[in-house]
């Protein structure tokens, strides 16, 4: 008879878990927060910079869809965040909580910029753009591979492990970049071998390729054996163990298969996009990916939504910040506020809060 | 051997304020891990601590204040500004029980893009301001022509937090408490301990120290208001730290001064040995701290010694009644 | 009687919900004496003593302490009124040592002096007779340490009236009897204490009087001088209830698995697997009974696949090739690959059996995603299985897309177990199946099992309602503190034999093999 209610400490007003709200009722919910933060920040714009509330949020939607150049960015970063959200999907749908994306991106961008520097113009392209891919997927999943394998053996601490991992891959970039530019002004221009092929738009080969490796990725968590897997080791490692799963073994594969995504984006970048890296070319995207990847509730579907949603507000915020003439980095406090308000509203999905009614408040003894 | 000798020392009293830097972000981590919540906000706390205090300076600059009280309430302010952001920080993960990381990198997304914010708007006009502030951050050594000069009243502040930090965690009732609310708030919990009111207020006093990290960095150690952009990378720099000293506050004076002096190394070892090394190789001695880190993230995994470990509870927010 | 009086309870009731939990206990407890509280599992022992403890409030009744009215809301409560409770899941912070563990959260004005409190500790420890180093680390204890460590946080707190949750659970017979001395000696200094407990031989050997509950209610009384161990367990089972399970006649009945010699040793260094040996046969029902917590998990894990033991041997007659598979050390899958089909339903429903945020057709396929080659999961089968289960078995849920966590006990009991049947299994075994369910779904369970074993499968099933056990097995094995006390024939069975099977130790009369039912067959 076990049961964990009718605390007699409670005072009048306790938590409980709720059943999982219907998803419209908790979509509303997201949205008015979303709603909420966008009005706080429409009003501490007009505090900080003067402008009105209005002019705004109209200045919030112009820089994403003001013009079909603005339209084309929105969804070209839109794509870039939604890959590197996908690349830690699986790792977070395990539980695991790789913070590293930002490295194993960079790392990957970094090995494709490498096979262009040492090989370029000495191959064919097409050769030199499957060579590109290929180092790229391989580093990034060492980068991935390695705070897994010590997970799965020793159980170290994966959120400290992948977080310093960022900082070894910028080093690292730091580094060639001195070496490969001769006068060790670590400015890289843009390379003129390894180029994806341009259909149409210039973006647009990398959006299509987001948006396949996206299905891709649905199907694979959703309907694939290892998949359903993963989802049994993050849902519960004792049942995982109860129907014979081998977790450690999970783990690290599904930590190669995070970073090797990872290394994807980083070719992409590279191939599709910059022709080139920098220490800043993920430039916190592995970070907001984060966010992206858990408003979503690590559904690669939903996690459109959620991409292009942050991406919307750092651009409409960076159009106000032109606009207005003030500095280029109001977009991050911007989406910063909006973060909060909707990390904030999951607790009202998650629980509700029930006046404790254990025992009627008269009734005491006599 | 002399010149070596006094280049070294040259080194190090330059490695010591940056270590200070990294000191005030791992000091208030430790004090936020040890309540069982990794903050991933610190880069952005310490970049908004070094906003406010510069708010509080050029308001002040201008007035008659006397110089040594602006100094006063600038470290306040910084405080206070910290101090706040843990209170976002503890609303959302505490008593909402939000995703400790996702926060934390909101927080840091928040805190640095508004620190941005605030200091493009000062950075020109009050520069003036600060210089005969700095004085007085520097004190007593503000007139030295040597290295020492950077080792002002904020050096030694941080010193003391982490000896008292140090001394509360593992010589008091409040500190074993707090010690108990992060290792197994069930345990904390059924004995009478607030285990909500700890969380809280661990957190805010952490994230005030943190923001201190930020002020020091800007005002002293760079003496520079420009050096806002570059204390983000510091202060993870600061959580690898907690990791590198195994949550002691007291080993990590030490370890602060070992991480800023390998962060420079690339640039002072040269000097010191007298020998010319490729400026590329910079960038590889930056690293080391986050090599260092990982191998003693590694080896206390492998060893299991539990005096070693993250606190049991960290990252995992408590619900009484999911017992 | 002429003793003051420490505690009384007066018409104490207690529900959850619809459950009765306690009604109406009346209880006295004097000065300087051991109380031992004597029940089955589920009787509402534990339920009384945490109201006195505070950690539940009861809904009717009232608690007088030295004669006088009190409300208890909240173990701090319970402090102050000198009352603390030593409770079978130990609560300390293993990172700190034994006397840290002593002082935190205690509210004195005294400056905190850590050698101090080693030496008051070490002092106290002393009076009592306990063997303990107040700079010791909790993760270096055994268990016995852990528990003199919340036995000493108590007595730190000033409790005169002690409250102990089943102390010699995790107790090797050497250690208890160390604790029963330190019991005693507190009792001479004027201390109550009560002592939760179901085995009968230490009710008579420590305690004064003995209380005996059933159902939640208080049965009666006595004084442990003027009693039996036989009059005891009456009181405890109570009468024999009729059920009327349907049990057919074991038909074609044949060994499948042999279990010979098993031992096992958990991290706290305490046997809980000692020297099991028995055999399921194909068409019966083994029953398992036993005192919570005697080894039934790690049997049926062992069995399973998911625990190793040290030694033994588990020998599967698979009925296709006739071969003989030994299954030590073997995993689920490898298990499985050997062509054993063996169902397992666990006591752990949703937290090992089921996957709580999945949905019943993702929880069908737990079992069987890995068939056929294809990198793809077949969801076609596992859902025409879940619409067959919610048909066959009257699941209540909206769907077979509900995510089973949002299914009551009864419903995720039968997914759970329809799930087990239907992989048609050759041995299936059931831990605790009925445990919280409603009468209706507790008659569907056993229908269930039953027709297995009529289908011929070696069905084990470990209970705890003894009633149930004697009507729907046909042997049961009694286990107790991981050694099998006696396996006997169910039809013949009576609850008083099984309670004094199950209460057994080595230091009472050798075991009985009263394996007396070959010769039926």
């Amino acid at each position: 008879m076990k049961t964990n209610s009718n605390h007699t400490r409670e005072p009048l007003f306790h938590l409980v878990k709720r059943d999982a709200l219907p998803f419209q009722k908790a979509l509303l919910i997201r949205v008015i927060a979303v709603v909420l933060a966008v009005v706080l920040c429409a009003l501490l714009s007009v505090a900080l910079i003067g402008a009105s509330p209005i002019k705004f949020i109209g200045t919030l939607f112009d820089g994403s869809f003001g013009s079909s150049r603005r339209l084309w960015k929105f969804a070209k970063d839109a794509c870039a965040l939604l890959c590197i959200a996908l690349a830690i999907t699986p790792a977070f749908r395990m539980r695991f909580w790789n913070i590293g994306a930002e490295g194993q991106t960079l790392i990957g961008a970094l090995a494709a910029v490498a096979v262009v520097h040492y090989l370029g113009g000495s191959v064919d392209n097409w050769l030199l753009l499957v060579l590109m891919f290929i180092a790229a997927v391989v580093s990034s999943g060492i980068w991935g591979f390695l705070p897994a394998i010590f997970k799965a053996k020793w159980n170290t601490n994966e959120t400290l492990f992948t977080l310093m991992m960022n900082y070894i891959a910028t080093g690292l970039t730091s580094y060639f970049l001195m070496v490969w530019t001769p006068s060790g002004s670590s400015v890289l221009g843009a390379l003129p071998f390894g180029h994806l092929p341009v259909i149409g738009h210039e973006y647009l080969v990398f959006i299509l390729v987001t948006l396949i490796l996206t299905a891709l990725l649905y199907v694979y968590l959703n309907y694939t054996k290892q998949g359903y897997e993963i989802s049994v080791v993050g849902e519960s490692e004792n049942t995982a163990r109860y129907i014979g799963i081998g977790v450690g073994k999970v783990v690290i594969r599904t930590m190669i298969i995070s970073g090797a995504i990872c290394g994807i984006a980083g070719f992409l970048i590279v191939s599709a996009l910059d022709h080139s890296v920098t220490t800043t070319t993920v430039g916190g995207m592995g970070f907001t990916a984060i966010m992206v990847s858990w408003l979503a509730k690590f559904n690669p579907l939903y996690m459109l939504g959620t991409s292009a949603l942050i991406t919307f507000l750092e651009q409409g915020s960076a159009q106000i910040s032109t606009n207005f003439n003030i500095d280029s980095s109001f977009p991050n406090m911007i989406v910063g506020i909006v973060l909060f308000f909707i990390i904030g509203c999951e607790f009202f999905i998650t629980y509700k809060i029930k006046r404790s009614d254990s025992h009627k408040k008269g009734e005491k003894i006599k | 051997m002399n010149i070596l000798e006094s280049s070294f020392v040259d080194y190090l009293l330059t490695a010591i304020p940056l270590g200070m830097t990294f000191l005030y972000g791992c000091t208030g981590e430790i004090l936020t891990e040890k309540a069982g919540h990794l903050n991933l906000g610190i880069p952005g706390i310490m970049c908004i601590g070094g906003a406010c205090g510069c708010i509080a300076l050029r308001i002040l600059g201008k007035t008659n204040c006397p110089p040594a009280l602006i100094v006063i309430i600038a470290i306040l302010c910084a405080f206070l500004g910290g101090v706040l952001m843990g209170m976002i920080y503890s609303v959302l993960t505490v008593t909402f029980r939000a995703n400790q990381n996702v926060t934390g990198l909101a927080m840091t997304t928040f805190g640095a893009g508004a620190t941005k914010f605030i200091m493009s708007g000062m950075a020109t006009n009050a520069a003036e301001n600060y210089i005969y502030a700095l004085k007085y951050f520097r004190f007593p050594f503000a007139d030295s022509t040597t290295s020492l000069k950077y080792c002002g009243v904020m050096v030694y502040l941080a010193i003391i937090i982490a000896l008292v930090a140090s001394y509360v965690l593992n010589k008091t009732k409040v500190g074993l408490r707090l010690r108990a609310v992060g290792e197994n708030p069930a345990t904390a919990d059924a004995v009478g301990v607030n285990v909500t009111a700890y969380k809280y207020i661990a957190t805010c006093i952490g994230s005030g120290i943190a923001a201190l990290g930020g002020l020091f960095y800007i005002m002293d150690y760079s003496g520079s208001f420009e050096a806002y952009k570059s204390i983000e990378p510091l202060g993870w720099l600061a959580i690898a730290l907690v990791i590198f000293t195994l949550w002691r506050p007291h080993i990590s004076i030490i370890g602060s001064i070992l991480f800023g002096m390998l962060y420079l190394a690339g640039t002072q070892l040269p000097a010191m040995l007298g020998i010319k090394l490729s400026i590329s190789a910079t960038p590889l001695m930056q690293m080391l701290p986050y090599i260092v880190t990982i191998i003693v993230l590694i080896i206390t995994s492998v060893s299991k010694k539990r005096e070693n470990q993250p606190p049991q509870g960290l990252g995992v927010p408590y619900f009484r009644e999911d017992r | 009687m002429n003793r003051p009086i420490a505690l009384e309870l007066k018409n104490i009731s207690k529900y959850f919900g619809s459950v009765i939990a306690n009604k109406d206990v009346n209880l006295t407890v004097y000065r300087g004496e051991i109380l031992a509280i004597l029940g089955e599992n589920g009787c509402g022992k534990t339920t009384l003593m945490n109201m006195i403890a505070g950690i539940y409030y009861p809904d009717h009744g009232t608690i007088l302490i030295d004669g006088k009215e009190v409300v208890i809301r909240s173990p701090k409560d319970a402090f102050e009124h000198k009352i603390g409770m030593i409770h079978q899941h130990f609560k300390l912070v293993d990172l700190f040592t034994a006397a840290e563990n002593i002082v935190l959260g205690v509210d004195d004005n005294k400056k905190y002096n850590i050698n101090e409190i080693n030496e008051t500790v070490a002092k106290m420890a002393q009076k009592y007779g306990f063997n303990i180093d107040p700079k010791k680390k909790i993760y270096d204890m055994s268990v016995s340490e852990k528990q003199t460590v919340e036995i000493l946080k108590v007595l730190y707190r000033g409790a005169d009236i002690l409250i102990l949750d089943e102390p010699s659970a995790v107790l090797t017979p050497q250690e208890t009897d160390k604790l029963f001395e330190v019991l005693r000696r507190m009792r001479e200094d004027g201390k109550s204490i009560l002592i939760i407990t179901h085995k009968l031989h230490e009710v008579l050997s420590i305690s004064d009087r003995v209380a005996v509950l059933r159902k939640g209610e208080h049965v009666a009384t006595v004084e442990t001088a003027t009693t039996t161990a036989s009059e005891l367990t009456e009181m405890m089972v109570g009468k024999k209830v009729e059920l009327n399970i349907n049990r057919p006649e074991p038909k074609n009945v044949c060994d499948r698995l042999t279990v010979k010699g098993l031992n096992m040793t958990n991290s706290d260094g305490v046997k809980v697997l000692d020297n099991v040996s028995f055999t399921a046969r194909a068409g019966e029902i083994l029953g398992v009974a036993g005192i919570a917590g005697s080894g039934q998990r790690e049997l049926l894990e062992t069995i399973a696949g998911l625990a190793h033991p040290a030694t033994g041997e588990i020998i599967y007659h698979n009925p296709q090739t006739n071969a003989d598979d030994n299954l030590m050390d073997k995993n689920p899958i490898e298990i499985r690959e050997l062509g054993v089909r063996l169902s397992f339903v666990p006591e752990d429903r949703l937290g090992m059996g089921l996957v709580g945020n999945m949905d019943i057709v993702d929880n069908m396929m737990l079992r069987s995603y890995r068939r056929g080659h294809s990198v793809f999961v077949d969801r076609k089968k596992p859902k025409d299985l879940a619409h067959k289960i919610v048909d066959e078995l009257e699941v209540v849920t909206p769907s077979t897309k509900t995510p089973v966590r949002r299914l009551s006990g009864g419903n995720v009991q039968k997914v759970l177990v329809g799930r087990e049947i239907a992989a048609s299994p050759t041995v299936l075994m059931a831990a605790y199946p009925v445990r919280g369910l409603d009468i209706n779904s507790s008659y569907t369970i056993y229908g269930l099992l039953t027709k297995q074993k009529e289908q011929g499968v070696s069905v084990i099933f470990v209970g705890e309602d003894l009633d149930v056990l004697i009507e729907l097995c046909d042997r049961i094995l009694v286990i107790c503190a991981g050694r099998v006390t006696g396996i006997i024939d169910a039809k013949n069975a009576t609850k008083e034999q099984i309670g004094l099977l199950m209460t057994e130790t080595k230091s009472a009369n050798t075991p009985k093999e009263e394996n007396n039912n070959e010769n039926e067959q």
